[in-house]
């Protein structure tokens, strides 16, 4: 009995083991936090965001931007006496994961700002843990409207995001399609809360602006084959896809639109913005929205990149970096006022909560400020098309 | 009648997939009772064996030759995992209580899928799979029904693996022994059947087919993922009690049924319930009411009971 439970343990103990050291990334950096060095003391900015998975090569590009920021505000010393920690902790895109990251996160005395969530759905799940410890948690990502405002009301004073809206969004693309002369479309979503929010801000607009919804249709992100959705849409004959969903899906389901004879665009929102989309089957003429002028367009983005690039990341900045960028400077610069004059930065939560509402910083997205729903005030989106193998700009716009 | 004919190959192609995959659930737990949940993985690993082959052996030439050794190298291993998985986990909890080595199916499940994210190089998300000339590309079109060549091909393996299954079970040494062992393996040994060496050929032969239906998915969806075998698992294994656990005819009419349903409820059902999101809930509802009214499944379950 003993060597049998002994051969059944030790798999079991090492698979165990495997998984633990697969969820935290970089434990390290905040047990050391509530020591009182000479050189200062140290607050922690957390990171969570997924690093595994379907999503992690934009997670990745968020948790390294971040880096990247503090790296920098270390450097010029900007808040006298304190040294900045990145505790980066994977959400895998998925809300138990986000959960249990973001309770790791609240429980660490040393955090006084959270960079994240990814996902909507996630971040709809991890607000309540970072409000109840008064953390500040600045999404790079999340455009799900209930974020923010929920019938008129918002529901967490301590979250707030850099990236704009589906509000906005979806009509954005209702309005390019139009403008196109595209009348009649036919939507997918993934029925997450981002791909269906933004599915449906889309559908308002597009209507309103005479267009005809030929069908809408559902898929869910662990399918892997469409056909029979795409045989479905086939006959309302649509001159274009909406999907609202992540590139994972949007990428294959665009490569079996054509082999399933529809050769109709795709058009999604950012979630599909991602070099990935076009590798796994993203076709020439696809669209997509996304939050901001291209990073690359702009003389600050430039800069940005070209100061990732110089700090040797292992991936991509992706999507979002600019965006985890702004954000973590966004709570670097609330710091400056928050941290001044605090003990412990468990002290500095509250007044980092406060000293949010009054940032207002020129980033690499443009101004990074918030209103009273914690929502960006910069509301700047551009069309990106697929042109030669890779997103190019079609238009940049302010709604 | 278009549409009709048109869901019918899409509930087919992915119908075939889940009897390919069911068959290894049901050819395994036929021997040993053991629901080996890790054979998701078997076929993720299969996907991704091909891929490696692909990549290393056939240095990414889209020729139709290299498709026999995208199957070979994918088939090796996946009949390499399964055979470590039966003799290092499964085989010193033979005589376990049940539950050891359901348990022990899910960790292996994890692990695996784990080991491939970690070590295989951007398998932390969907990895592209190539087009094969010949068996990807250009749709045929008959009347107004599009057959995607994936479909043909799909299909294609269906129908000669089952041949070759039959083939193997009814005509070999090997396939009536384990006929035998899956009836009484106690007697079996006595007639001189190696019964360790019986339930490994099981394995295998699931992992073959495992492997062919990697491939085939991979070519019909064009990328691979860690996570591909949990989904496609857990569907086939549905297909395999719809059928009728044990019965190895009964897997790839379960697999083939499930398929048809999801297909014709994406397409029929309308409305606030309708949708391909929902095919999955249909697809159990119809398993609910066959188990309800029909408890060993639809071509009645082959296991003797051996209490």
């Amino acid at each position: 009995m003993r060597s049998t439970l002994i051969k059944v343990g030790v798999p079991v103990v090492a698979g165990a083991l495997a998984l633990s050291a697969c969820g935290s990334r970089s434990g390290g950096g905040s047990s050391s936090g509530s020591s009182d060095g000479g050189s200062g003391k140290v607050a922690t900015i957390g990171v969570t965001a997924p690093f595994t998975g379907d999503l992690s090569a934009v997670g990745l590009g968020i948790e390294n931007s971040v880096k990247l920021a503090v790296q920098q505000a270390n450097a010029k010393k900007v808040i006298p006496g304190w040294t900045l920690k990145v505790d980066a902790e994977d959400d895998q895109g998925k809300p138990e994961v986000g959960t249990n990251a973001a309770t790791k996160l609240a429980g660490d005395p040393t955090v006084v700002g959270v960079v994240g969530n990814l996902n909507s759905s996630v971040s709809t799940s991890t607000q309540p843990i970072f409000s109840r410890a008064n953390i500040v948690q600045v999404s790079p990502a999340n455009t799900g409207v209930a974020l923010t405002n929920v019938g008129g009301k918002r529901p967490y004073a301590t979250y707030f995001r850099t990236c704009t809206t589906d509000a906005i969004q979806g009509p954005f693309a209702a309005k390019y399609l139009i403008s196109q002369g595209i009348k009649k479309v036919a939507t997918i979503n993934d029925q997450k809360t981002y791909g269906a929010g933004l599915t449906a801000a889309f559908e308002k607009e597009f209507k309103k602006e005479g267009g005809t919804i030929t069908a809408s249709q559902t898929i869910t992100d662990a399918q892997t084959n469409y056909s029979s959705v795409i045989s479905q849409i086939k006959p309302g004959a649509p001159k274009a896809l909406y999907y609202g969903g992540e590139y994972p899906q949007a990428g294959p389901l665009s490569k079996q639109l054509a082999q399933g004879g529809l050769a109709i665009p795709v058009m999604g929102g950012d979630g599909i913005y991602d070099p990935k989309y076009i590798q796994l089957g993203g076709r020439a003429a696809d669209l997509a929205t996304s939050v901001g002028a291209p990073t690359d367009s702009t003389t600050a983005g430039k800069a940005f990149l070209a100061q990732y690039k110089a700090a040797k990341f292992n991936s991509e900045a992706g999507g979002y970096g600019a965006y985890a960028f702004d954000a973590a400077n966004a709570i670097i610069e609330a710091l400056k006022t928050s941290l001044k004059d605090a003990k412990t930065p468990k002290d500095a939560r509250a007044a980092t909560v406060k000293a949010m509402a009054n940032v207002n910083i020129t980033g690499v997205t443009g101004k990074v400020a918030f209103d009273k729903f914690g929502d960006t005030t910069n509301k700047v989106l551009t069309v990106y098309k697929v042109t030669g193998g890779a997103w190019v700009a079609a238009k940049t716009d302010t709604f | 009648m278009t549409q009709f004919i048109q869901q019918l190959l899409n509930g087919l192609t992915v119908g075939s997939l889940y009897a390919l995959i069911a068959v290894g659930y049901t050819v395994v737990y036929g021997i040993v009772q053991l629901i080996n949940f890790a054979h998701g993985e078997v076929f993720m690993i299969g996907a991704f064996g091909s891929l490696a082959t692909w990549q290393v052996v056939c240095q990414k030439s889209t020729g139709l030759w290299v498709l026999p050794i995208m199957i070979v190298g994918g088939a090796l291993c996946s009949v390499a995992i399964a055979l470590v998985m039966e003799r290092f986990a499964y085989r010193p909890l033979r005589n376990a209580p049940r539950l050891a080595p359901l348990i022990t199916a899910i960790g292996i499940s994890i692990a695996l899928q784990r080991a491939i994210q970690l070590w295989y190089p951007g398998a932390t998300s969907n990895v592209p799979y190539p087009s094969i000339d010949g068996v990807t590309g250009g749709s045929l079109t008959v009347g107004s029904v599009v057959i995607q060549r994936t479909t043909l091909f799909t299909l294609g393996v269906l129908v000669v693996s089952a041949a070759a299954l039959y083939i193997f079970i009814s005509r070999t040494r090997t396939g009536k022994a384990m006929v035998a062992v899956s009836q009484d393996p106690d007697t079996a040994r006595l007639m001189g059947i190696n019964v360790d060496r019986i339930i490994a050929a099981a394995f295998a032969m699931g992992a073959i087919l495992a492997a062919l239906a990697g491939v085939a998915q991979g070519l019909r969806d064009s990328n691979v993922s860690s996570t591909m075998g949990f989904l496609a698992g857990l569907k086939a294994f549905t297909a395999a009690v719809l059928g009728g656990i044990g019965n190895i005819q009964g897997a790839v009419a379960g697999g083939l049924v499930l398929g048809l349903i999801e297909a014709m409820a994406t397409q029929y059902i309308p409305g606030q319930f309708g949708g391909n999101a929902w095919s999955d809930v249909y697809a159990f509802i119809v398993l609910i009411l066959v188990l309800v009214f029909r408890p060993q499944g639809l071509f009645g379950a082959r296991v003797v009971d051996r209490a």
